[in-house]
């Protein structure tokens, strides 16, 4: 029994609940495990030749790593909220490349399992659940970031099939994906589309090369005349970013948030560790009080962000309405503890902070993305107090 | 024990500061409807009254009012008790 069934009124009715269930703890033991074998001690190297290995794609797909939050009677693992989270952060921690596979194609999985029609559902969702298909999202463009509902990429129906025109660009995974989350003006409104890799008319080129997540296999998509079955569409007409790609988000900036608590925390130890083996001035680094104080800051940073979404995660277990803003709440602030703590990690570390020859570097240039993807610190600035926050 | 309308105004009224919201108004002209709203709003009817939202049910009019919105709930209960 979870903790959550066993005492409902303390773990989840005020949204906070301190404590792991013994499950959780083992489950973040097996996934931390994983992460520093097999991930952490090759990230450098796939952060340098801009591509994580196909055989990791494999073992992620082998571990059930994919689409693990999909519902165990739409074929997932039906995996809680607080350890995707748990999931998410240990990936995030040691390869936030690795942990940007898990995003965009769990993305792409809920926004199926939720607004796809019974025949797509029918023949993507177990292969997708199972991780033998891959899915990406392609909602930006080269001229719209944003301003998403504004996307120029085009879609008419045409007889039984959409034709779509338009550029894609910046798709995380998207040189490898089978499928495509895709958002285009269908008679001026914008409406969700799905976009196999192999669909006629569309093209993919390696995307330029990115400060973070570099090793995350990014694409740009050239849809010119590209058709695609009547019933690849997603939710209705108009509805495709408000309903579909927004339920798809909220995913993301969940899996977001917990990934930047994974690099604020990676940061975190580096800088323990290196503060306390350098010595400078007869004394070692963490002895000087200028290092405490950044220390402490790095802590209290990464511990809040990880409370903030260890709160939007008791609050997605428990279907409340408020956690899609508890979850725009948890990835703006931890983003920004991310960006925080990178930087402080590189400083800590000096020269030797700005070289290959530690993470921290990576750290901070993947921390930078954070706060760009998935809505923006300053997009997040904007829609957060429109709604009055619920208290709990 | 609270009637439907009244959890909606009371889910509603949380967006909606310092304004009382009347049964057939239309909130989407109240010009606070953002995307942030509408996917709370899913999430609520779904919870609050055990129904699930459907493609077919994305349509702004059954959002637009409170009447609406209970209407819509109405439908969809119907449906499942007839299922
Ligand atoms: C590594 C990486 C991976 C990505 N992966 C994907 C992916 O898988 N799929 C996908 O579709 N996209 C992806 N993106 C694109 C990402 O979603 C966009 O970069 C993001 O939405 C911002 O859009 P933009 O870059 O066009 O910036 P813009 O929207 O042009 O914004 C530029 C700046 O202006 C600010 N700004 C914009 N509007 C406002 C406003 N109204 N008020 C105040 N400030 C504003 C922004 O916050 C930002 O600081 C990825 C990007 C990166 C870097």
């Amino acid at each position: 029994m979870s903790v959550l069934e066993a005492t409902p009124a303390a773990a989840g009715v005020e949204g906070i609940c301190l404590g792991l269930t013994e499950e959780q703890r083992k489950s973040r033991a097996e996934f931390r495990a994983f992460a520093e074998s097999e991930v952490a001690p090759y990230a450098g190297q796939w952060d340098r030749d801009a591509r994580v290995p196909d055989e990791l794609l494999e073992e992620l797909k082998n571990r059930g790593y994919l689409a693990a939050p999909l519902a165990q009677e739409q074929g997932g693992r039906g995996m809680d909220a607080v350890t995707y989270g748990l999931l998410t952060a240990e990936l995030g921690r040691a390869c936030s490349s690795t942990r940007s596979l898990l995003t965009v194609h769990d993305m792409a999985v809920v926004a199926l399992a939720r607004w796809g029609k019974p025949p797509l559902k029918e023949r993507y969702l177990p292969a997708m659940a199972e991780g033998s298909l891959l899915g990406a999202v392609a909602l930006s463009e080269p001229n719209i970031g944003s301003a998403a509902t504004q996307v120029e990429t085009t879609a008419r129906k045409v007889g039984e099939e959409y034709v779509l025109d338009g550029e894609k660009c910046w798709i995380t995974f998207g040189q490898v994906a089978d499928v495509f989350l895709l958002l285009a003006q269908l008679e001026g409104k914008p409406t969700a589309f799905w976009v196999p890799a192999d669909a006629p008319g569309l093209k993919r080129y390696d995307n330029d090369l990115v400060m973070g997540t570099r090793a995350a296999r990014l694409a740009r998509l050239e849809l010119s005349d590209c058709r695609i079955p009547g019933d690849h569409i997603l939710g209705r007409q108009g509805f495709g970013f408000t309903y579909v790609l927004n339920y798809a988000l909220d995913l993301g900036r969940y899996s977001v948030a917990w990934g930047s608590v994974g690099i604020a925390e990676a940061c975190l130890e580096a800088s323990l560790d290196y503060t306390s083996q350098r010595m400078q001035g007869g004394a070692l680094l963490c002895e000087h009080q200028l290092v405490q104080r950044r220390l402490t800051d790095m802590i209290a940073d990464s511990r809040a962000a990880r409370l903030l979404c260890y709160r939007a995660g008791y609050l997605r277990q428990l279907g409340e309405p408020a956690a899609v803003q508890e979850t725009k709440i948890a990835k703006y602030f931890a983003s920004r503890a991310a960006n925080r703590c990178a930087n402080s990690a590189v400083q800590l570390h000096g020269a030797n902070g700005t070289t290959d020859n530690y993470p921290v570097a990576r750290y901070l240039r993947d921390a930078k993305v954070m706060e760009i993807i998935e809505g923006s610190t300053e997009i997040q600035q904007i829609i957060i107090p429109r709604v009055r926050p619920e208290e709990f | 024990m609270a009637t439907k309308k009244e959890k909606i105004k009371e889910f509603l009224a949380k967006f909606f500061r310092n304004h009382v919201l009347a049964d057939d108004e239309d909130i989407f002209a109240l010009g606070f409807v953002n995307s942030l709203l509408a996917m709370q709003l899913v999430g609520f009817v779904e919870k609050e009254f055990g129904i699930t939202i459907e493609d077919d049910d994305l349509d702004f009019e059954n959002f637009r009012t409170v009447n609406n919105i209970e209407a819509l709930v109405g439908r969809k209960e119907a449906a499942r008790v007839s299922a």
